[in-house]
């Protein structure tokens, strides 16, 4: 069974290419900017991810018959991997980098049909699998540079990656070096009942929402910033989803006050710049008309903030744009703008 | 009336039965009926193989008994018919299986009464048992079974080896206390890939299964198609 599915709205091969390249160029302040917090393991992730990307794409384009070169050379593959490994805590293990990405680029990506036919996000369908599959491993973020502890060297980092903690750090040392994400945390005392100002008496966080974090949201916000001036994405998912999510956070803390989050900190912690201007704007399977991305923004921004605040996982970047992705066909057919010509009301 | 019409049906190709039922008529592969408890129980072997038995008595007795009484029952009614004969099987199971398999009419739960809306088992009540003679209707009902049964357990396999690491967990509870040697761990020190258990598993685990049996098929056509066309000019004289 095969369903019948729209052309991707992008253009030719070259055209591709060339987005593809400017997303890259618009995530390096944030990749910088983490690695400066998170060390080497950031970077680990993202070159390994690449590396092991090409290779599924490689292997999955030849058992379909499929031309090399024109897809491996679309860098479709390497935003793919970058977005996924941005989204694993630094120095997670090899293996499951491999999990994902398999799930990422051959079962979401290539057995849909391979570029412009996959209905989901394909770097969020390889995170998905991964929190659903290893909660602990994947739950296990390095403390920023500058809370005490030092970051790993490369080649105690490389160690970690493929032979295993064990052979490098023992339990406490460890231990000491890892932390739950501030997103994590702070929903962990809210549940406990501890009062949200509280929990930012208590811990050094910063401006706003973890001294890493924020700077880190801001970097990625600086890049979706430059693709919207360069007009590689459109504003209206963005702004949909940030002020849907902010406007939750307000009513909501304004109805209940001091027991959920601020607006401020719901977008500068977590995923959340990055999924507003990296992830949820993915053309292949975002809506395409003018107000069906009104619709898609905003119900992920809605979705996020359900998750966060009255469900178990502590981020919902990822099943929000899955969620969404999969509504897309209905709200792009209920959306369509009106043909030049045609009168009011939609033929039958 | 119809009947006339059924009675004068060849003689019964066992042979394809068997294959229809096991392989190019699969009710788990090719019919896709009877996917709810498909895919609900086949996190392990053994509930695979207590659904599969279950299953495969259901439609057996009911096959049987559809076929036998197919001469009195009229057309118009045949539908709540065919249910009510289903609705009684499965009970009658039900209550045998909680007075001898406690364990695993507990473990099976609601997917035991709900064989009756199993889809695979009215269909052959319609499509075969309705309108052919008790044996080969019997024969038909253990094939489309057995088909069901074994695609429960290569399923029920793959989600609990990716899974879990092992295979014949908890086979006590179908064999007895005697039967806990059977439980193999395939993979020592295993962590455990969770999605494998959990529901998308098993959507995605079938839809590979799928994909396995028409690459199979494929080859053998090819095979057939490069061998001398004898074979199927064979077929027709038998028939």
């Amino acid at each position: 069974m095969q369903f019948k599915t729209d052309k991707s709205p992008l253009g030719g091969m070259s055209n591709v290419a060339s987005v593809m390249r400017q997303v890259l160029y618009a995530l390096v302040p944030g990749i910088a900017v983490m690695t400066y917090f998170y060390g080497w393991g950031v970077l680990i992730n993202i070159v390994f991810s690449i590396m092991i990307a090409l290779s599924f794409e490689a292997a999955s384009l030849w058992l379909r018959k499929r031309p090399l070169k024109v897809f491996l050379s679309d860098y479709s593959a390497i935003v793919t991997a970058t977005l996924f490994a941005l989204t694993l805590p630094p120095l997670v293990s090899w293996w499951i980098i491999v999990i994902g990405l398999f799930f990422a680029i051959v079962i979401a990506k290539q057995l849909y049909g391979g570029l412009g036919y996959n209905p989901f996000n394909p770097a969020m369908v390889g995170f998905a699998v991964l929190i659903v599959s290893f909660p602990l491993e994947m739950g296990q973020w390095m403390r920023p540079q500058f809370s005490d502890g030092h970051l790993p060297s490369l080649l105690e980092s490389l160690t970690v990656v493929f032979n295993g903690v064990t052979d490098v750090f023992n339990t406490q040392q460890w231990d000491a070096m890892t932390m739950a994400t501030p997103l994590d945390d702070v929903k962990t005392e809210l549940r406990r009942g501890v009062y949200f100002s509280e929990v930012l008496q208590t811990r050094d966080y910063g401006f706003i929402s973890g001294k890493a974090w924020e700077w880190v949201s801001s970097a990625f916000l600086l890049g979706g910033l430059w693709l919207l001036f360069k007009g590689i994405i459109n504003w209206r998912i963005p702004t949909a989803l940030l002020f849907v999510l902010a406007t939750m956070a307000f009513v909501v803390g304004w109805i209940e006050p001091d027991v959920h989050q601020s607006p401020l900190f719901h977008l500068f912690s977590g995923a959340t710049m990055l999924g507003a201007f990296f992830i949820a704007t993915d053309p292949v399977s975002a809506c395409t008309t003018p107000r069906g991305q009104l619709i898609y923004g905003a119900s992920i921004g809605l979705i996020i903030y359900i998750i966060r605040t009255w469900g178990n996982y502590p981020d919902a970047i990822a099943f929000s744009v899955l969620i969404m992705n999969m509504s897309v066909p209905m709200i792009d057919y209920f959306t369509r703008p009106r043909v030049f010509g045609e009168t009011s009301g939609r033929k039958q | 009336m119809s009947d006339d019409i059924i009675e004068k049906s060849p003689k019964v190709n066992y042979q394809q039965l068997i294959m229809d039922g096991l392989w190019h008529n699969n009710p788990g592969l090719v019919q896709l009926l009877g996917l709810c408890p498909l895919l609900a129980v086949t996190g392990n072997v053994v509930n695979s193989i207590g659904l599969g038995l279950a299953t495969l008595f259901t439609l057996v007795i009911s096959n049987a008994s559809i076929s036998f009484s197919r001469h009195w029952v009229r057309k118009e009614i045949r539908i709540p018919f065919y249910v009510l004969v289903i609705a009684s099987n499965v009970t009658v199971i039900d209550l045998l299986m909680s007075a001898w398999l406690p364990h695993l009419h507990l473990v099976l739960g609601i997917f035991i009464p709900l064989i009756v809306t199993n889809c695979s088992i009215i269909g052959r009540a319609e499509a075969y048992a309705s309108r052919n003679a008790m044996l080969p209707a019997i024969v038909d009902g253990m094939m489309m079974g057995l088909g069901f049964m074994l695609v429960l357990i290569v399923l029920g396999a793959m989600r609990e080896l990716i899974g879990h690491g092992t295979l014949f967990e908890n086979a006590a509870v179908m064999f007895g206390d005697g039967a806990e040697f059977l439980t193999v761990q395939v993979i020592d020190d295993y962590k455990g890939f969770l999605l494998a258990v959990l529901p998308p598993g098993a959507f995605i685990g079938l839809g590979f299964l799928i994909a396995l049996k028409n690459l199979l098929d494929g080859w053998l056509e090819k095979r057939k198609k490069s061998s001398v066309s004898v074979i199927p000019v064979a077929v027709e004289n038998i028939s």
